[in-house]
């Protein structure tokens, strides 16, 4: 009989007496409600917990079971269209329990444990398998072939496989090792703090294309690469989020809505099923997992989400899968672990922050990359991971922001300016960067056009030429710059408003193919170029800005994709027509 | 569960009280508070151990010592009889009666704090709620279950807008008004009155509750004002299927007391003095909007807070616009220009507004039409700043155009009165009118099959009017 005891509750922290067997980060569970909680400091008999549940009403003396192990999470079948809250437990089965409330001291399986899952092994008896080998696979969702891998530390011979149809509980194989014999089942256990690991990290080269423009064209980010997007509120961080999750061309989507509105994550819940893949037409919900664990679910629940979240991911990518990650947002976790930080009385950093938010983000950022899986078969797989920053008053100068900023290679920089006027997304071009856009240079290349290299850094030139321009326009007025200059604010002008600008909500505008895109940009400085050209010869800007495809430019982005080619051919066409004409009014 | 009464204060330090003696006081147990005097006192207990109790105090610690006051842990967290009977009543801070009327007695008791709604369960806001204001229902659109502040400053008018907004929103589709919950957190007398009155004109005291808190009552009340009303609220939304407006009014002030607290607990301070944990405390207020799957009922909010200095990077604003669903900023400066009301669009924002707009919910060209005002009124108040350096003659013809589109939709589409009710075919068609001179070219934010249906038929609403 153990006699661990609450001895003290001040918040979401609670300190108890003799827990047996404690070792840091074990499971606990507190009180007559059986609360979860982890041990995370411990000093002679005394432990303390956080909790990552509401502790209203605990009272000292109330009893603490140990589980004795730390925070683990189920992996398996089941995992894809689930809804999850900080720690693992399925929403819509808590509802079922405990109704519209989230309910407190409530169990719930991760997995479905009673649903048949058709297994189909892929290797037969006596084969020889080694740790993270596929032995078989399930059909989890039309959209993603689940692999039953050995599990880590695992290497022998197997002596029993079979087929069928099996619960996440059941055993599939039998695998005779050095040292005994282990069963394999459809699924395992891992814990969530540590990363699981990898035979090799490889530099990543292949973009992960998102069919939004400003991202895929400007500042793409690679398969396997961090990215951060950091802006004030309203300046549309969690838009942009979606938009990845919805259109990103990975295998699977893990979206993590840490500490951010309710209403978002139902937005989600609605929208993703109605969704379609753009290639397979199948609903989007098919490859995506949700771990929601909102503004006003207890906070230490939300330090534990994104270990939660990016643990999953791993398991995907350990398949072989290419995994993105996006976590809304960053800040919400690590002023959870402020929070937790103040409770223990730990002497603050940088703005109350602990002394180890740095180390914790950097440890986070890292477990993202492509890499050669632990397998016998050389199996490649990556995970993006893509964190929102909520920067305080929207000033980047703030730890968080720096400490992300610190070990992310792309940098998407919302600005609350562009966001007001409604140019969406509001993604700043200046203040932007992408690492990786030089390293996958042969990528592009190779897939889209040998002068897509050139097409964008034109057309950045050309962004940053109009910003300087826009200065002198400031001092001394619009009408008193040379009519070359007026050229470059125009084709500025339509990069931005014809190209950047791109409507989340329009059914077409939402997603373009970065075939699109390509003729997108192309066709706008043709159209610059000729400008220019036009205006050596002595035509008047403002004459320009009247020709019939200059409105036609800004249709482009409504052009369905399988119309865009004709469309663009034309206007093309109508383009150099309509130019000739206007240079011979003048020469007349 | 022991109702002794403990006479061991160790030490009173601001709003909080150190009970020695106590075994097993909950955290987030009710305290009664026994003054030498006979007057009772209420408090919540903040932390605790075995020995040792942290209580916090509702109201002040003056005639409270060491050894004369003694304290009752009542077995139960803090929580509020609801009832039918509430409707039209007024309540104090801490929920008892300030209209002489009755207590509240109910077997409906409900635990003022409660869990999360869990995302699961939520319905998703789309009802559109006509405000009746252009700059809300045309720009910022509001829809059932959404929390969108009101962010203001000190002598602008941010009542009168809660207040038409509170006498005016109907939902289209249905004739069923809101019942509305207003909850008082430290403003003055005045102020309340004035809703008060307000509620009185319009014929909503009937079916509203009020608490109020005034800046004379305690302030640590504060802490548990918006509980009360939201609760209240919930109990209405959910158990009697009813559409409730919360008006919560100062924010500012319930963060004021957070702070208090956090000082008085000697916590490690967030940015500018106020706790860590602030983000989270604001959280479990805001988030308590919303609608749930199968059920009636849905909590819409409308928290006012006055930004110290006009700041909106100040915390409150900050982690506030972090949490609820977009924001309506007032605007001192078109307040001096007698712009009423004198909202700020291009900072304002609805983040469900697409949920409530579009075809079938107001019309089909609402989001392309505010799109092009807001595109339209940034370039314009760009070309006004020009234009007080260089001089409006240097600006292009263009510039011109968009110059005297924001100046008109100032005047005329955010500046509409206290008294104006406009319909949203009104306000589009105000929305329309204001782009009348703009080249069609420039409107790249509207499909074309959208000007041409309803470009024209607005203008030939004006020339009717001429003739």
């Amino acid at each position: 009989m153990s006699n661990s005891i609450v001895s003290r509750i001040s918040g979401s922290v609670v300190v108890a007496t003799d827990v047996e067997d404690a070792e840091m980060y074990h499971v606990v569970r507190i009180g007559d409600l059986g609360l979860l909680g982890e041990i995370i400091r411990l000093e002679g008999n005394k432990a303390t917990i956080q909790v990552y549940e509401d502790t209203t009403g605990i009272r000292p003396g109330e009893k603490i079971v140990n589980t004795k192990r730390p925070l683990s999470i189920q992996l398996g079948p089941g995992l894809l269209t689930s809804i999850y809250d900080g720690i693992q437990r399925p929403l819509d089965v808590l509802r079922e329990k405990s109704g519209d409330f989230i309910g407190r001291g409530v169990t719930i399986p991760a997995l479905d444990q009673h649903k048949k899952w058709t297994f189909v092994p892929l290797k037969g008896k006596n084969d020889e398998v080694h740790e993270g080998e596929i032995i078989g696979e399930v059909q989890e969702t039309p959209l993603i072939n689940h692999k039953i891998m050995v599990p880590f530390g695992i290497n022998g011979k197997i002596t029993d496989i079979a087929e069928g149809k099996y619960t996440v509980n059941e055993n599939v194989a039998e695998i005779k090792t050095a040292t005994g014999k282990s069963n394999v089942g459809l699924s395992n256990w891992w814990m969530v703090r540590s990363p699981r690991p990898v035979a090799k990290k490889l530099p990543p080269v292949s973009p992960l294309l998102t069919g939004q423009r400003v991202l895929d064209t400007f500042f793409p980010v690679a398969k396997g690469g961090t990215a951060a997007i950091p802006g004030p509120f309203g300046s549309g961080k969690t838009v942009t989020q979606q938009q990845l999750a919805k259109w990103a061309d990975s295998n699977v989507i893990v979206y993590i809505g840490c500490g951010e509105r309710g209403n978002e994550m139902t937005e989600i819940l609605t929208t993703f099923p109605e969704l379609e893949d753009p290639k397979s037409k199948r609903p989007l919900m098919e490859r995506t997992i949700l771990v929601a664990n909102t503004s006003n679910m207890p906070v230490a629940a939300r330090e534990a989400s994104i270990y939660t979240g990016i643990t999953m991911g791993e398991y995907y990518r350990d398949m072989g899968y290419d995994v993105a990650l996006m976590a809304d947002s960053t800040s919400r976790w690590a002023e959870a672990l402020r929070e937790i930080s103040g409770r223990l009385e730990e002497m603050p950093g940088e703005e109350g922050y602990p002394a180890y938010l740095g180390r914790r983000l950097a440890e986070f950022y890292e477990r993202g990359g492509k890499a050669v899986v632990t397998s016998p078969e050389q199996r490649l797989g990556s995970l993006t991971l893509v964190g929102a920053v909520s920067p305080p008053g929207g000033d980047f100068s703030e730890p968080v922001s720096q400490n992300t900023l610190r070990v992310t290679r792309v940098f998407w920089g919302l600005d609350a300016n562009l966001a007001s006027r409604r140019h969406f997304p509001s993604i700043n071009w200046l203040t932007s960067y992408s690492l990786y856009a030089d390293d996958m240079d042969d990528w592009y290349k190779n897939n889209i056009s040998p002068q897509w290299t050139a097409l964008r850094k034109e057309a950045l030139e050309i962004l940053q030429r109009e910003a300087e321009l826009q200065e002198i326009v400031q001092l001394i007025g619009y009408d008193a710059l040379p009519e070359p200059e007026k050229g470059i604010l125009d084709t500025a002008r339509s990069i931005r408003e014809d190209y950047l600008q791109q409507s989340a909500y329009d059914e077409v505008d939402t997603y373009t193919s970065i075939k699109k895109q390509f003729l997108m940009l192309q066709t706008i400085l043709e159209f610059g170029r000729l400008e220019a050209e036009a205006i050596k010869k002595g035509v008047q800007s403002t004459k320009i800005g009247t020709l019939p495809t200059r409105k036609e430019l800004s249709m482009i982005k409504w052009t369905r994709e399988e119309e865009v080619n004709a469309k663009v051919e034309e206007i093309k066409t109508n383009m150099s027509k309509q130019f000739k004409e206007l240079i011979m009014e003048v020469a007349r | 569960m022991s109702k002794i009464a403990y006479k061991n204060l160790s030490k009173i330090a601001g709003p909080l009280i150190f009970v020695e003696g106590v075994r097993d006081a909950a955290y987030g147990e009710m305290v009664e508070v026994k003054l030498a005097n006979g007057e009772r006192r209420k408090g919540q207990v903040l932390d605790t151990r075995e020995g040792l109790a942290v209580v916090q105090v509702f109201g002040q610690t003056y005639g409270l010592g060491t050894d004369n006051t003694s304290t009752k842990f009542v077995g139960e967290t803090a929580m509020i009889s609801v009832s039918d009977e509430m409707l039209g009543r007024t309540f104090d801070g801490l929920g008892n009666p300030r209209d002489n009327g009755p207590k509240i007695i109910s077997k409906e008791r409900f635990d003022l704090v409660g869990s999360g709604i869990n995302p699961y369960s939520r319905e998703e806001p789309s009802e559109f709620i006509q405000t009746g204001m252009s700059n809300i229902d045309g720009m910022n659109t509001l829809v059932r279950g959404q929390k969108l502040p009101i962010f203001s400053g000190a002598g602008l008018p941010h009542n009168l807008l809660a207040s038409q907004i509170a006498r005016q929103a109907k939902v289209l589709s249905s004739s069923e008004s809101f019942s509305v919950v207003f909850g008082a957190i430290g403003i003055t007398s005045e102020e309340a009155n004035f809703f008060v009155k307000q509620f009185e004109e319009s014929g909503a005291l009937g079916r509203s509750v009020l608490f109020l808190n005034l800046s004379s009552d305690p302030s640590m009340e504060r802490i548990l004002t918006p509980r009360l009303a939201l609760t209240t609220a919930e109990f209405l939304a959910y158990e009697r299927e009813m559409h409730v407006l919360v008006i919560l009014t100062d924010m500012t002030n319930y963060c004021e007391a957070l702070r208090e607290i956090s000082a008085a607990r000697e916590e490690v301070p967030g940015r500018r003095g106020y706790p860590g944990y602030m983000y989270t405390d604001l959280a479990s207020i805001y988030e308590r909007a919303g609608k749930i799957k199968g059920r009636k009922g849905s909590v819409t909010q409308i928290p006012i807070l006055a930004m110290p200095a006009d700041d909106i990077t100040h915390p409150i604003p900050d982690l506030t616009g972090y949490i609820t669903e977009g924001q309506i900023v007032m605007s001192r400066e078109l307040h001096r220009l007698n712009i009423q009301p004198p909202v700020d669009v291009l900072t304002s924002l609805s983040r469900l507004m697409n949920q409530g707009i579009g075809s079938g919910r107001t019309r089909e060209d609402h989001r392309n039409l505010a799109d092009q005002l807001y595109a339209a009124y940034a370039q314009g108040k760009d070309a006004r700043a020009l234009a007080a350096i260089v001089g409006e003659e240097a600006l292009s013809d263009i510039d011109r155009k968009f110059l005297a589109i924001a100046n008109n939709f100032e005047r005329k589409f955010v500046n509409q009165g206290i008294d104006e009710n406009r319909s949203i075919e009104q306000t589009l068609g105000i929305g329309w009118e204001l782009l009348s001179d703009l080249p069609e070219s420039e409107m790249k934010r509207i499909k074309p099959e959208f000007i041409a249906k309803y470009r024209k038929k607005s203008l030939e609403v004006e020339s009717e009017k001429e003739e």
